[in-house]
């Protein structure tokens, strides 16, 4: 069973917009320490392209030696392609700090992985590419995980997580960050907004 | 209240108090990017609307993970890193040169009390310079490239005092394993590993480089050891270290005795799975890599020539891979005999880089093979072959596996 490439590319053309509220099935892979090598091998990563690189998400994983899709993998599986979320095990995303693991996971289509723990550059590179990795206490985590076919909806503004049984979650995102996510601006250009604010206070605290 | 040697860094880089949890943005004193990280983070700073570098002299590209380049597109790669530097005047550590972060020690772009960022994981080794060094992504590259500076949350630092020093045998690499073991992989996460104690000054710089190097495994945000005469010895002239104040906040303290340390070995496929060498004894390899930012510098490979010379040489249906972490080494390694002695044990002598570090080029293992390796990872599929097994382990625990063929404490040997 090949997955076919369109049925994420039409689902991607909405995500291009920053993950506001978005209510999605799950996609259970409850793994600790995944690491970027798992997320995405570094022999995937000769393209500055974003284009594709869903394909080869989680690929040591998802296919066997002759590169057909292994059944049994959960990606592999047909309610896949539908989910935007991924549940993970603690302290996802660690190692390699290469930009194309969030890319890979946006381009198959998720916009947000929830789990009770980031590695650093991860996280970083998450929010900086549409990407929302939530946090979520343990007995949470546990409880998400046991209920596979669970729909959550997931809020920016509100920074909530909301359960199949109705129980909302709050999850931390820093302030800077939610905001360039909500009005679709990167950091970058944000700093550039208050470029004539940085220079008052520079002129008044010189930095030697 | 006292503060930590990170804490002092970033105040110092952005004129701020800079307290753990603080955002801060400061001043970056130098910038690496390397030929994986650095093409995405040309296309984020064209999107960004870069036009100009805020100062070339703070940036460097290395091309060291395609060394040499293996396909067409590698070396396209390659050519628009080139075409971009010399564009704007940034310098370039091109193929041979080395890997980005021993040039980055090398070259003195890491100086005592620097702020230093580099688009690899492992730009956390700098800190056995005394400095603040992390790893960054491609976008936070780019607008390092536009602004010169970076924001930072403050970690929090967690202590670790080392006692001592180490036995006949064991290396810097079985310290770093050992406290991986102890934290786990993400048991130091965003925060600051501090080294302190009488330990530390039995440790040269090259074997602070180590431990500084292995401290993203364990999940931290930098890992910074105290300036002193090792430092001082290496730059070759004194300098003004950044101390950690009495009374600064720790939110963690572990000691490790150096004289208790035994030989220690990562298995498939995490860092942190730590055990012993000698419980491990006895498992084949049939590759062996000794290079890399960890363990690719002079007295890693005198450490391991000594032990396959007394061994008697490399077993047979055992790959020995050497790879120099940077064209310095390599030359070194040369003038000295290291490496016709590496020639005459039949070892696979590779360009200085990355190497089969992480699959980009080099030698890859094969199907169902055991690799014993100098390297900081060993997950699965890391090295091009998601069915090859990696154990990690220091030069002298790799060079006794070397000369017998499978896993042995290097104790046994002379070294």
């Amino acid at each position: 069973m090949k997955i076919e490439k369109s049925a994420y590319v039409v689902n991607q053309q909405q995500r291009e917009t920053a993950p506001k509220r978005f209510e999605s099935s799950c996609v259970m892979l409850p793994i600790d320490n995944i690491d970027t090598d798992q997320i995405i091998p570094a022999r995937f990563l000769k393209t500055t392209s974003k284009s594709g690189l869903g394909d080869q998400l989680f690929n040591d994983w998802r296919y066997d030696e002759s590169g057909a899709p292994k059944p049994d993998f959960i990606l592999n599986k047909p309610e896949a392609v539908r989910a935007q979320v991924l549940v993970a095990g603690d302290n996802f995303g660690c190692g390699s700090s290469r930009e194309h693991a969030p890319w890979a996971l946006v381009q198959f289509g998720f916009r947000a992985v929830v789990s009770t723990s980031f590695a650093d550059i991860f996280r970083q590179n998450a929010l900086k590419n549409g990407l929302l990795p939530i946090v979520v206490p343990a007995a949470i985590h546990t409880g998400l995980l046991a209920t596979p076919e669970a729909v959550v909806t997931i809020d920016l503004a509100e920074q909530t997580l909301t359960l199949a049984g109705g129980t909302k979650v709050e999850f931390p995102i820093d302030a800077f960050s939610k905001h360039c996510l909500l009005e679709g601006v990167d950091e970058l250009g944000y700093i550039l907004q208050q470029q004539a604010a940085i220079e008052a206070y520079e002129a008044a605290h010189t930095l030697g | 209240m006292g503060k930590t040697i990170t804490e002092k860094i970033l105040a110092e880089k952005s004129g701020r108090d800079a307290r753990a949890g603080d955002v801060v943005v400061c001043h970056v004193d130098s910038a690496m990017g390397n030929d994986g990280s650095t093409p995405m983070a040309l296309d984020y700073f064209d999107a960004m609307g870069g036009g100009k570098v805020f100062d070339p002299a703070r940036l460097v590209f290395a091309l060291d993970h395609y060394s040499p380049p293996p396909s067409v597109k590698t070396t396209q790669l390659h050519k628009r890193i080139r075409d971009f530097a010399a564009a704007h005047a940034i310098e370039v550590w091109d193929v041979g040169d080395g890997i980005g972060h021993q040039l980055m020690i090398e070259s003195g772009r890491v100086t005592p009390g620097s702020l230093v960022v580099g688009a690899d994981s492992h730009s956390v080794t700098y800190g056995a310079m005394n400095a603040f060094g992390t790893g960054i992504g491609s976008s936070d590259l780019a607008a390092v490239m536009i602004c010169g500076r970076v924001w930072l949350r403050v970690p929090e630092t967690i202590r670790v005092t080392l006692r001592g020093s180490l036995s006949r045998g064991v290396f810097p690499k079985d310290i770093a394993l050992a406290m991986a073991g102890i934290l786990g992989a993400d048991g130091a996460a965003y925060c600051a590993l501090e080294f302190s104690g009488d330990g530390v000054a039995s440790l040269e710089l090259e074997d602070r480089l180590v431990l500084s190097n292995l401290t993203v495994e364990m999940g931290a945000k930098n890992g910074v050891f105290p300036g002193d005469e090792a430092t001082a010895k290496y730059l070759g002239r004194e300098f003004q270290p950044i101390s950690s104040d009495r009374g600064a906040r720790y939110v963690r303290e572990i000691e490790l005795d150096l004289d208790r340390v035994t030989p220690k070995i990562a298995l498939p496929h995490h860092v942190d799975h730590v055990v012993e060498v000698g419980e491990a004894a006895g498992t084949a390899v049939q590759m062996v890599y000794l290079g890399t930012c960890t363990g690719g510098r002079v007295r890693d490979f005198h450490q391991a020539r000594d032990v396959i010379k007394a061994g008697g040489g490399v077993a047979p249906g055992v790959q020995l891979v050497v790879t120099p972490s940077s064209r310095t080494v390599l030359d070194t390694l040369t003038r000295d005999g290291t490496l016709g002695d590496f020639i005459a044990m039949g070892a696979v002598i590779v360009t200085p880089g990355c190497g089969s570090c992480c699959g980009t080029c080099g030698s890859i293992p094969g199907d169902n093979v055991n690799v014993i390796s100098t390297a900081n990872r060993n997950f699965k599929g890391r090295m091009g072959n998601s069915s090859a097994s990696i154990y990690l382990a220091s030069p002298a625990s790799c060079a006794a596996a070397a000369v017998t063929g499978k896993i042995a404490d290097p104790r046994e040997f002379p070294c």
